[in-house]
């Protein structure tokens, strides 16, 4: 699904966020990302979703080169992958329907289709009974669970999480995590960069440790390995 | 390689566009106004600058049409060689036409100018005949009237030497700073324009970011923002044609009785008036256009 070959990622100021990065993500998987701040787990999630190219080296998403992809194909990359932030990103003026409905209109899905497929993913998320609410209305776990469900409402192949409990209560993360599992057991790729050490020593998944660009430990069922 | 998105745009789309673009308008009130005012204002300085500029240059022309050499026939030149002269100076290659006016027409042509003081002449008259030359282009006209000195029965040509060399330069300093000021009103309304679209674009930059994480096109983002450029543009526009529209026919009417003895006159209503809103039209919605579309660009590099 992910596969990633000999990947350096320099930024024009001199910084080297990866170096020589060999991952390969097999469809259906759920894997953790950790690792100190600044090590560079946040341009490893953003070469996914194509927001940086490689320097060097290949990213291939779903049989799609990111290094090669004409800026024009881009929005057929980012409709096969959802994303998710530790800040949402709802639009505020929009209630928690128009939210979600907003990922299908833009690209310009079906009317009908797209009724039915926001009330299903609110269904799923259990917010179907705050649809017209405002996400300033909403704690914010439900407005995580807003996101995420707009980040799968196309039914994307893999979903990518920037520390999507980073804002949230450890009660209100154990029940996010538990919506991502959801959406796991369906078939969905979850790639996840996380700093909470409890979800991941729990709910034991594939772990990646990324330390000043190198990849450190890639283990099946690994843990945190780091002081919170 | 891989398939890019479909470009083709839905009816239903362009409806959602059109719909985004005045949602921008109305929930952007005061830019909106403010960038309205910007095309106003420059459209109306440019409008009122082209009619004042196109008259000028009319009047220009009519004044440099007039320009004539007067060529002085000595006064003891028998019939055969003013014929002769005439001759001479109709195969002169920058002459356009020759007119003979004999020294009594000439004094009545004083007389009706200068008032009936000038009667007394009548009893001597000091003028000479005179054969009234045209040139083709009226910049022809110095060399023109050097060669006619050279001919043996010209007494002197007479053209207005100096008259004629500064009308030209003040044309042609006219001309160029028109056109320089017309450029810098145009590129400062367009300027106005793209910064007011990108602080309507800058207030919604969370949605365009979150349209490219969802992979919506580039054109899907730019489409409303185009559109909104150009009803500011539109919106902007409408003032400054009315005033054109309706000024220049009272200035026209006000101005013309006056003038109607002089050289110069006024350019026609309709002749005037259509072309120049029309290039209003089209300025207004290519610095509508132009400004959102240069703004637009900066965001969409996510």
């Amino acid at each position: 699904m992910i596969d990633m070959k000999g990947v350096t990622k320099k930024y024009s100021n001199g910084v080297t966020a990866l170096s020589s990065v060999d991952v390969t993500i097999k469809q259906g998987e759920f894997v953790y990302i950790v690792g100190p701040s600044g090590a560079g787990k946040s341009t490893f999630i953003k070469l996914i979703y194509r927001e940086e190219k490689p320097s060097s080296g290949t990213v291939t998403v779903g049989g799609i080169n990111t290094a090669t992809l004409r800026q024009r194909s881009v929005p057929a990359l980012r409709r096969k992958v959802g994303v998710v932030f530790q800040d949402f990103k709802l639009l505020p003026l929009l209630t928690v329907y128009e939210n979600v409905a907003f990922a299908l209109e833009v690209i310009e899905e079906e009317p009908n289709m797209i009724r039915k497929r926001v009330m299903e993913v609110l269904d799923l998320v259990g917010l179907k009974h705050k649809a017209r609410m405002l996400p300033t209305e909403l704690s914010g776990g439900e407005q995580q669970r807003v996101a995420i469900a707009r980040s799968i409402v196309n039914n994307p192949k893999v979903v990518i999480a920037d520390e999507p409990t980073g804002n949230l209560d450890p009660d209100t993360s154990w029940d996010i995590m538990r919506l991502f599992g959801m959406i796991n057991e369906r078939g969905t790729t979850i790639v996840m960069a996380t700093h909470n050490k409890d979800i991941v020593n729990t709910l034991r998944r594939r772990v990646i440790a990324i330390e000043n660009g190198r990849i450190v430990r890639d283990e099946q069922r690994g843990d945190y390995g780091y002081e919170a | 390689m891989n398939s890019g998105v479909t470009t083709a745009m839905k009816p239903r789309t362009l409806r959602r566009h059109f719909r985004e673009s005045f949602k921008n308008l109305r929930r952007n009130g005061w830019m909106t106004f403010a960038a309205i005012s910007a095309v106003t204002v420059t459209l109306l300085l440019t409008g009122i600058f082209l009619v004042i500029m196109l008259n000028v240059n009319k009047a220009g022309t009519d004044i440099e049409r007039d320009v004539e050499v007067r060529v002085h026939i000595k006064l003891d030149t028998t019939e055969a060689e003013k014929e002769q002269l005439k001759q001479q100076i109709s195969s002169l290659p920058e002459v356009e036409s020759i007119t003979y006016s004999s020294k009594e027409q000439e004094l009545q042509n004083l007389i009706k100018d200068m008032g009936s003081d000038y009667a007394l002449f009548e009893q001597s008259n000091p003028l000479y005949d005179v054969y009234v030359v045209k040139t083709a282009r009226p910049q022809d006209t110095p060399d023109a009237a050097r060669k006619i000195e050279q001919f043996a029965q010209t007494e002197k040509a007479v053209y207005g030497e100096e008259e004629v060399k500064n009308l030209f330069s003040f044309m042609k300093t006219a001309r160029n700073v028109g056109a320089v000021l017309v450029a810098g009103l145009l590129f400062t309304a367009m300027f106005l324009i793209s910064n007011t679209i990108k602080i309507t674009i800058f207030a919604r930059r969370k949605e365009i970011e979150i349209m490219k994480l969802v992979g919506a096109t580039n054109w899907f983002i730019r489409w409303p923002f185009l559109l909104e450029g150009l009803w500011i543009g539109l919106l902007g526009s409408i003032l400054p044609i009315a005033a054109i529209a309706i000024g220049y026919y009272y200035a026209e009417q006000a101005f013309s009785a006056q003038l109607a003895s002089q050289l110069v006159d006024f350019i026609d209503y309709l002749p005037l008036v259509l072309p120049v809103t029309a290039l209003m039209l089209v300025m207004a919605v290519f610095i509508g256009i132009w400004g959102s579309f240069l703004s637009v660009r900066r965001f969409l590099k996510i």
